[in-house]
């Protein structure tokens, strides 16, 4: 069989239904290949939007995404796409092309060594020299993406080992004598953070995007229920519980919810899980928590003890170790605590100033949520991101895609466009600022030509928004490099010509049936909602600040 | 303070490379790296000598056993062998060259390469000896000095 058969083969054997990507000569064979098979491939106009749709759709949907590029600008066109991944934890396998291996170091055409490029940004990568290996290695990349902490994974495939002939014998398991991720946790380990739990009076649990991976919702919930503790998340663990639910305080950190900031502050035990006590979510890492103990379960070792002091460390998968925790606990009752936080949500709940004639941002995500609660909600990157966070209750972990680590600027359109692929009946909507959404919109194109119906709703503030922000707050209104708006740019056309749905809003009595219209339309539609340019994301602890020293605005 | 590793990897290519750009990311600093293959010939082993707190230490460890080549880190600074190499290339006048000679007997040091104005002196043992040897050394002149990273092995039962 023809290597590049091989490869398709062992995809569909791996289950794989959808790949994004774009061809290019190093990987024309594997696309030949691919033209006889079931396997949906979705040419997205850019390698970055390839990777980012294949990481929104295992976001979606908990399967490995994947992703192709050729060599040389295909394959650099992917790192941030991969970088993004990999921060965030999130499944993938990308499959570049390469330079025939004989060429491989002479500087050819369109070469560039994507093997020790993405090196510090893969969980591991590949490159492939010995084309009878292709099976046993597209095997390993499967299980190592998407086992133990999911990462992505590169399989780099110069174009000779693409056309040599070998036998095909796809392993059905393989065994990687370094990578054996530990998954329960250690009973004694448990016991401990039992003990820790009981004698707590004041335990809030904070969930993290480790609750999605391991699908560990419900054993999360029980244990919340049974303690009873409060529940904040990260921004990657939004959702881990539904932030309807009264145990949640919803997403902690720099602009998280006041009373979030408060609980996990005044706390006298963290219960975290899944998550690595970013700098985002733990404000000044000194004075994080100053009360209490700190038991952190991980699947990671790596993660315990690399950020803050940990107390007692789990290492597991969330799912299994939260299972066995439940059974070693009992409820106790907490009063003074519940009372003390139930105070706080009511004293600080999220709030923005209502104005009848100009669109708040906020007000945007509040009828988006009002009009869907069940939809799919991706983010750009910035105050569309964080408003997105504050203001859209999300219900399961999976319906909040956001980058998360790498912060990166364009993910929320392609992302949502890999969602929407997930599940194409659902509704995906990607909130997005005027910034952001420059950065991947040729994916409109793609959306378009794929009847992927996406919405975009576009806060536009004519700024780099959150940068502004900073300028506003700490660098004494200098706004330098953020305005974004001109004479003559439109969203509306824009959308419209790429053959989807444009749309403009400026009245804040428009929003609701634009909105309502763009649930109706089985098209692409960008909204482009012109908000309020100078509002800020409220409440925030500034950079360096503790979470007990966060700032609202007064209203 | 330094501490000496020891990390059985895949020996595949490609994974010096892993470990190096592990250790220039992180910020781990890398003060000796000695690389060798085993018992076994499709596992090699490397030395490393990094330097550092002991939370460093810690995601070093930690951090090298997330690498999928990597089969096993241990720390390897308490208890055990410690051996480097040095070849010194030293001048020699006919005055002179008992007087080397002699040194080099102390030290357990071999010559193994003579020529009319200079022998090299090949040492081994732990740092300080070589240290030691090589500050003898220069009142006769080096001419060149070639170290080998540092190897380890544990005391007794102990295996890595």
């Amino acid at each position: 069989m023809r290597g590049a058969n091989a490869i398709i083969k062992a995809l569909e054997m791996e289950g794989v239904r959808h790949i994004f990507g774009i061809p290019g000569g190093a990987i024309i064979e594997v696309y030949d290949a691919l033209f006889d098979s079931e396997i949906t491939h979705i040419l997205t106009r850019h390698e970055q939007a390839a990777v980012h749709a294949a990481d929104g759709y295992a976001r979606a949907s908990g399967k490995t995404g994947v992703a192709f590029a050729t060599s040389g600008p295909g394959a650099t066109n992917t790192v941030t796409g991969i970088a993004n991944a990999y921060m965030d934890s999130s499944p993938i396998v990308v499959m570049t092309g390469q330079v025939p291996t004989a060429l491989i170091g002479n500087d050819a055409f369109q070469e560039a060594d994507i093997t020790g490029i993405t090196m510090p940004i893969t969980k591991h990568n590949y490159l492939v020299t010995d084309a009878t290996k292709l099976p046993e290695i597209i095997k390993e990349a499967f299980t190592i993406a998407s086992t133990g902490r999911p990462g992505p994974v590169l399989i780099d495939l110069p174009k000779d080992v693409t056309i040599a002939d070998i036998e095909f014998n796809y392993p059905e398991k393989i065994d990687l004598i370094g990578y054996k991720p530990k998954t329960a946790g250690h009973p004694r380990q448990i016991k401990r953070a039992s003990e820790l739990i009981m004698k707590s009076e004041r335990p809030v649990i904070l969930a993290g995007g480790g609750i999605r991976l391991s699908e560990a919702q419900e054993e999360l919930l029980k244990l919340a229920e049974t303690i009873p503790a409060f529940v904040v998340t990260t921004l990657m663990g939004k959702g881990a519980i539904s932030e309807t639910h009264p145990l949640c305080l919803g997403f902690v950190g720099m602009h998280g919810t006041k009373y979030a900031d408060y609980a996990l502050h005044e706390a006298d035990l963290v219960i975290a899980v899944g998550c690595r006590f970013s700098d985002r979510t733990t404000g000044r890492v000194s004075d994080f928590a100053p009360y209490a103990k700190i038991i952190h379960i991980d699947i990671d070792p790596a993660e315990i003890g690399k950020n803050v002091r940990v107390d007692v460390p789990i290492v597991g998968d969330a799912k299994l170790v939260l299972k066995e925790l439940v059974n070693h606990v009992q409820y106790k009752q907490r009063k003074e605590w519940e009372d003390k936080v139930n105070d706080w949500r009511r004293s600080y709940p999220l709030r923005y100033i209502k104005e009848k004639d100009k669109i708040k941002p906020q007000f945007v995500i509040e009828k988006v949520y009002e009009l869907n609660p069940d939809a799919i909600v991706t983010t750009e990157v910035g105050q569309n991101q964080m408003w997105a966070a504050q203001y859209f209750k999300v219900k399961h972990p999976r319906q909040f895609i956001s980058s998360g680590g790498l912060g990166t600027m364009g993910f929320g359109f392609p992302a949502a466009m890999g969602a929407q692929t997930a599940f194409p009946e659902k509704t995906v909507v990607d909130i997005a600022g005027d910034g952001s959404i420059l950065m991947n919109i040729q994916e409109l194109a793609t959306c378009v030509d794929y009847h992927i119906p996406v919405k975009i709703c576009v806060l536009n503030n004519a700024y780099l928004g959150m940068v502004r922000q900073w300028q506003e707050l700490f660098y004494n209104e200098r706004y330098s490099a953020t305005r974004l708006r001109y004479e003559g740019l439109s969203f509306e056309k824009i959308a419209k010509g790429f053959g989807a749905v444009g749309m403009t809003v400026e009245k804040p009595s428009e929003v609701e049936d634009a909105l309502k219209e763009a649930f109706e339309i089985d098209t692409p539609v960008l909204i482009d909602f012109w908000v309020e340019k100078l509002e800020n994301v409220y409440p925030m602890v500034p950079p360096g600040a503790a979470l007990n020293e966060v700032i609202d605005k007064e209203v | 303070m330094r501490h000496t590793i020891a990390v059985l990897v895949e020996n595949k290519p490609g994974v010096l490379a892993r470990i190096s750009s592990l250790f220039r990311r992180r910020g781990f600093n890398i003060e000796s790296l000695a690389v060798g293959t085993t018992e076994k010939e499709s596992i090699s082993r490397m030395t490393i000598v990094v330097s550092g707190d002991d939370k460093t230490i810690e995601q070093v460890m930690k951090q090298l056993n997330k690498l999928v080549e990597v089969i096993k880190v241990s720390d390897l600074t308490q208890d055990s062998v410690e051996r480097e190499l040095a070849l010194v290339k030293v001048a020699v006048t006919p005055e002179k060259r008992s007087e080397i000679i002699e040194i080099a007997n102390i030290f357990r040091a071999r010559i193994v390469d003579v020529s009319r104005e200079s022998f090299i002196v090949e040492i081994t043992g732990d740092e300080d000896k070589i240290n030691a040897f090589i500050d003898l050394m220069r009142q006769y002149g080096i001419k060149e000095i070639s170290r080998t990273g540092k190897v380890s092995m544990a005391r007794g039962k102990r295996t890595v």
